[in-house]
Parts: C-alpha cells; sequence; structure tokens
C-alpha cells in the first residue's frame, strides 16, 4: 500500500436503535486503493456496502473517520468522483444526449453549446450509443440506459468512478457485454474504479482486488483478495485460467461460511492492516501483511 | 362493418343530442290547458295562458335568440344590455387575473413547502384551516377591506385557485426522486440550477394537475362571485336575465358557461401533456 489514491480511515456507520441504543451496521473501516485501480466490494446485504459507496461519493456522511481521495479529505460530493447508480437515474425529460450534455455543462459551465455537445458525443460513441442521442430514456432497453449512465458518468472525466451494483437490473447478455465495455473503458483510460456487487464473476472478470466484507451489523473487511489472472483477460475463456477456481472457490467460500463466522473465529484481526490474499495454484498465499488469516483446515496459510 | 372507436363514439353522442333536443321540443311544443278571458287580460296574461304554451323555452326558441347572440356578441347598449361576448371576456378577465396571481404566489411558495419540512410542517396548520373555507365566505371581507367590487371578485378567484396549486406544487417537489436529486448532488449543481433543471422538471406535471383543478374551481366560482358583485360578466348576465324572466337567455349562458369551462380545461390539459414524461 504504497500509493493510497482513496484512503478511507476509520469510518463507522451508527443509526440510532431501538431502546436507545445504537446499530453499529460498520466501524473501524480502513481501505486504501491505488491510483487506476479497479477495486469490487462483495458482501451481503446489510453489510453497508452502499453505505460505504455513498460516504466516498459524498452524498452520505460517516458517523467516525474521514475519507481522504488524491490528498484531500473530502467534503460533500464532488465532480472528481462520479456515481453510477443501481437504477441508471437517468433524467427521463432529458434526451440522451441532454443527459449527458447536463454532467459535461455541470463540470465546465462556460463551454458553449457547441463545446458541451461535442464533448458529450465523443463519450456516447464510446459506450456505443451513437445513433441514440435524441431518443428519451423510456425508448431505451435496460442496457442502452445504463450505458448513458456510464456515458454521463465518463464524460466529466473523474478522477474515480464509483459504481454501485450497476448491472444487477440487467439481464445476463446485456450484463455480459456491459462488462465488457466497462472493463474495456477502464482499460483504455486508466480509470480508477470503486465498485459494490453480489456477482463473484463479474468481480473477478473487473477487479483487482476485491473486498470481502462480513455480514453486518458490525461489519468488518475482512480480506482483500488480489486478482491473480492477468489483465488481459476475456470474459469469455476466464473460466479456462488455471487460477480461475482458486480464486472462485476462495471467494464463495467466504460468501457462504466465513462472512458469517469471520467475526467469532478470528479474533486477532486488525480493520488497519487487513490481510491481503493471492489465491494461486496451490493453496492461497497470504501476501501481506505476514499475518494469521483464521485457522481455517481447509487452507493451509502459508508464512 | 368496424368503424374506428371514436367515429362509433361520435354517432352516439349525435343521437343522444337529437334524442335530447328532440324530447326537449316535445316536452315544451305547447298544448296546455287555456282559460277563456277578457282580451284585456289575456293580454296581461301573455302566451303561456292564452295559448297553453310551455313557459320553458323550447330548442327552436333558444337557437334563435343564440344565433341573434352570436350575429352581435360584442354590442353594448348600455349597464344591463351588453353583448354575450362582452360579459364572457368580463368573466375571462377577471378569472385569468386571479388565477395568475395565484400562480404567481402558489408555485414559489410551493415550491417552499416542498423543500424545507420546517416551512411544510409550520404552514401546515394555516393551509389546513383556510382550505376549505368556501371562497365566496370571503365576499363580505373582500368588499369591506377592499371597497371595489372588481377587485373583490379577482380577489375570490385568486383565493380559491391558490389552493391546489400550492398543496399540488409542494406535494411534487417534495416527491422528486431521490436519485434525481443525487445525480444533481454528485454533479456539484447549485440550488437555483438544481431548482430549474431537476426539481421544476420532474414536479411539472404534479404541478400542472393542480393548476388544472384550480382553473375548473375558478371558472365555477367566477358565476357565483358576479352574481353577488354584479355589474358584468357572465354570472351577473345569468342573474339579470334571471331577474328579466328570460329564461331563453338564462340557459344559452349556462351552455356557454359550459364550453368556456371546458376549453379552459383543454388548455391546461394540453400544457399538462407537454411536460408530461415517459418514463
Amino acid at each position: 500500500m504504497t500509493d493510497k489514491f482513496i484512503s478511507i480511515e476509520g469510518i463507522a456507520r451508527r443509526y440510532p436503535g431501538a431502546g436507545g441504543g445504537t446499530t453499529t451496521v460498520f466501524q473501524d473501516f480502513w481501505l486504501s486503493m491505488a491510483r487506476g485501480e479497479f477495486g469490487c466490494v462483495i458482501g451481503h446485504s446489510g453489510c453497508g456496502k452502499t453505505t460505504v459507496l455513498n460516504i466516498l461519493a459524498g452524498l452520505d456522511e460517516p458517523s467516525e473517520g474521514t475519507v481522504i481521495v488524491d490528498g484531500q479529505g473530502i467534503e460533500g460530493t464532488s465532480l472528481d468522483r462520479a456515481v453510477i447508480f443501481q437504477s441508471h437515474a437517468l433524467l427521463p425529460w432529458r434526451t440522451v444526449l441532454g443527459n449527458v450534455a447536463y454532467a459535461v455543462s455541470s463540470k465546465w459551465r462556460k463551454w458553449d453549446r457547441a463545446r458541451v455537445k461535442a464533448h458529450a458525443q465523443k463519450f456516447i460513441d464510446l459506450v456505443g450509443l451513437t445513433g441514440s442521442e435524441h431518443k428519451h430514456p423510456s425508448e431505451l432497453s435496460g442496457g442502452m440506459k445504463q450505458r448513458v449512465g456510464i456515458a454521463r458518468a465518463l464524460s466529466i472525466t473523474p478522477k474515480i468512478m464509483l459504481m454501485d451494483e450497476p448491472f444487477s437490473a440487467l439481464d445476463a447478455l446485456t450484463r455480459g457485454t456491459l462488462q465488457d465495455e466497462v472493463r474495456r473503458i477502464c482499460l483504455e483510460t486508466g480509470q480508477t474504479t470503486f465498485m459494490i456487487t453480489h456477482d463473484v464473476d463479474e468481480a473477478i472478470f473487473l477487479a483487482d482486488k476485491i473486498f470481502l466484507m462480513t455480514n453486518g451489523p458490525g461489519a468488518v473487511l475482512a480480506e482483500i483478495v488480489e486478482n491473480p489472472l492477468p489483465k488481459e483477460r476475456g470474459r469469455i475463456d476466464l473460466h479456462r485460467h488455471p487460477y480461475y477456481y482458486a480464486l472462485r472457490n476462495h471467494i464463495v467460500d467466504f460468501l457462504v461460511s466465513r462472512s458469517k463466522s469471520f467475526a467469532a473465529e478470528v479474533t486477532d484481526h486488525d480493520p488497519r492492516h487487513v490481510p491481503t490474499v493471492r489465491p494461486g495454484l496451490g493453496e492461497p498465499v497470504i501476501v501481506s501483511p505476514p499475518r494469521v488469516v483464521e485457522p481455517n483446515p481447509a487452507q493451509s496459510v502459508a508464512r | 362493418m368496424t368503424l374506428s372507436l371514436r367515429f362509433r363514439a361520435a354517432i352516439v353522442s349525435l343521437a343522444l343530442l337529437g334524442v335530447f333536443l328532440g324530447v326537449w321540443h316535445l316536452a315544451t311544443r305547447g298544448g296546455g290547458a287555456t282559460a277563456t278571458m277578457s282580451p284585456e287580460y289575456a293580454k296581461l296574461m301573455g302566451l303561456t295562458a292564452t295559448q297553453g304554451k310551455s313557459a320553458m323555452p323550447g330548442p327552436l326558441d333558444v337557437g334563435a335568440k343564440l344565433w341573434e347572440h352570436l350575429k352581435r356578441p360584442f354590442y353594448d347598449n348600455g349597464p344591463n344590455d351588453k353583448g354575450l361576448g362582452i360579459q364572457l371576456a368580463y368573466s375571462i378577465g377577471r378569472v385569468g387575473l386571479g388565477y395568475l396571481i395565484a400562480v404567481i404566489v402558489a408555485i414559489p411558495l410551493g415550491f417552499m413547502i416542498g423543500m424545507s419540512p420546517l416551512i411544510s410542517k409550520a404552514l401546515d396548520p394555516f393551509i389546513q384551516v383556510l382550505k376549505p373555507i368556501s371562497p365566496l365566505a370571503w365576499m363580505p371581507l373582500a368588499l369591506y377591506t377592499i371597497k371595489d367590487s372588481s377587485i373583490s371578485a379577482i380577489f375570490v378567484i385568486f383565493i380559491c385557485s391558490v389552493w391546489p396549486m400550492l398543496l399540488n406544487t409542494a406535494f411534487g417537489v417534495a416527491g422528486v426522486r431521490k436519485e434525481w436529486i443525487n445525480v444533481a448532488r454528485t454533479l456539484e449543481v447549485g440550488t437555483v440550477r438544481r431548482a430549474f433543471t431537476v426539481i421544476l422538471p420532474a414536479a411539472a406535471p404534479t404541478i400542472l394537475t393542480g393548476m388544472r383543478i384550480s382553473i375548473g374551481i375558478a371558472w365555477l366560482v367566477i358565476v357565483a362571485a358576479e352574481m353577488l358583485v354584479g355589474g358584468t360578466g357572465i354570472g351577473y348576465f345569468v342573474w339579470n336575465e334571471w331577474n328579466n324572466l328570460s329564461i331563453t337567455n338564462v340557459i344559452i349562458a349556462i351552455l356557454l358557461i359550459g364550453l368556456v369551462g371546458m376549453l379552459l380545461d383543454q388548455v391546461l390539459a394540453r400544457f399538462t401533456r407537454m411536460v408530461t414524461f415517459p418514463e
């Protein structure tokens, strides 16, 4: 963790609970990402993933802790951090071009109409919607709407792109195509991206780092999984890679059993130094820090 | 033979109109009992008593009179004899002015209520008490304070059309989807720009619905208000013709009130369609 482009430092989220007490969704949550990385958070519903993303976006505030992006503590929302919403959140009274142009003209207020239009058009072309500029969102399919959402987020050339389960409302085929598009765009532009997902395969295909969260309330970041697959991976032959099943099994095992039992089993978990795991051909190898992940008999941990 | 639904509906409508006019014509044709009386007395009694003519005018009478009115809609023979066009223009003018003032007050105020839970809660008791008051109940107070019958009528139109617009605007503004607001927030759009580029378009259909309800109520109320304040307007015309015992003119006025009301509603309906967005 040399280059901390995004650094989430000890944030917590508490709600006033029933009977005067407080419910802690998560606390002492630390996470950092380098510039140009693609990070994916996986966890069950209710572990506070969306809250973490909203805090990072500035739409929500943590009860404790701070978030530092590019050396500066964040305060509220910013054009540096674009959000792609799960429900695409397009303005239905605007056309495709209008929606993207709205974002462009919000970032560069002094630009004239033609310049805004040309810039917006570039990003509409990038997501493959050329020819649909003048359609309204109601005339588009779910996948096309989300493409507009992506174009809108990219058009303001943000430092970070935040995606809250962007493809969960789409059918499997469309989802696959859009994942390809997102991967292509992120590789081309070197975009730093933070994404929330439920889909293990989506995380494996897209992410450089996968953040595993335990179940809430009282959720913690249990483990960071480094993706051992090569950068040049295709969605079609992904599962043929020798590391694929080690990686996938590791994540699925976590979601199925360890996410529940983690808090009880691991007593010396240090939320500031979460172990990084790199599943490979043999058993998963901890690359940093040199610390016991958990006493799981199925995985002997190399020290 | 399958004709379009519209065409078939039009045929049924015309048939119903024909039946209605026919029944009306037959019912008012006359043939009632006549009493024998001296010619001098008969002159005083009029056609109803002498020839058994119905006191209710038939469709042909109304049609003939209507044609007369339509030929000269804007004549002005003094305070009690003005063309129907002039009377309607007075009424529409009052409604338009009162309604316009209501729009100017209700929409910004509705925006504030919709955007601020504090203002919403603070103003709620006032709105709840003022809203159910019959607009005509304000009339004496308005006449006393304003001292001008015409402006009082405009005030009454204002007070009756302000509530539906106010409540619908507040409701529409408060109900703008959180995700659209969040889009504006992540794009660092300022409050004023957000109000005009996100909240206004999102709430416009609801606001326009409120405005459409308001124009309907305003047109209902103006007739009653003008009966009270007198002088000019279609409401005054109805009352004046009732005093003249000209049922024909009263029927014509009723017909025109209905037609103008429909037109006003259609105009607002068209505006509503213009701002409605499909999702």
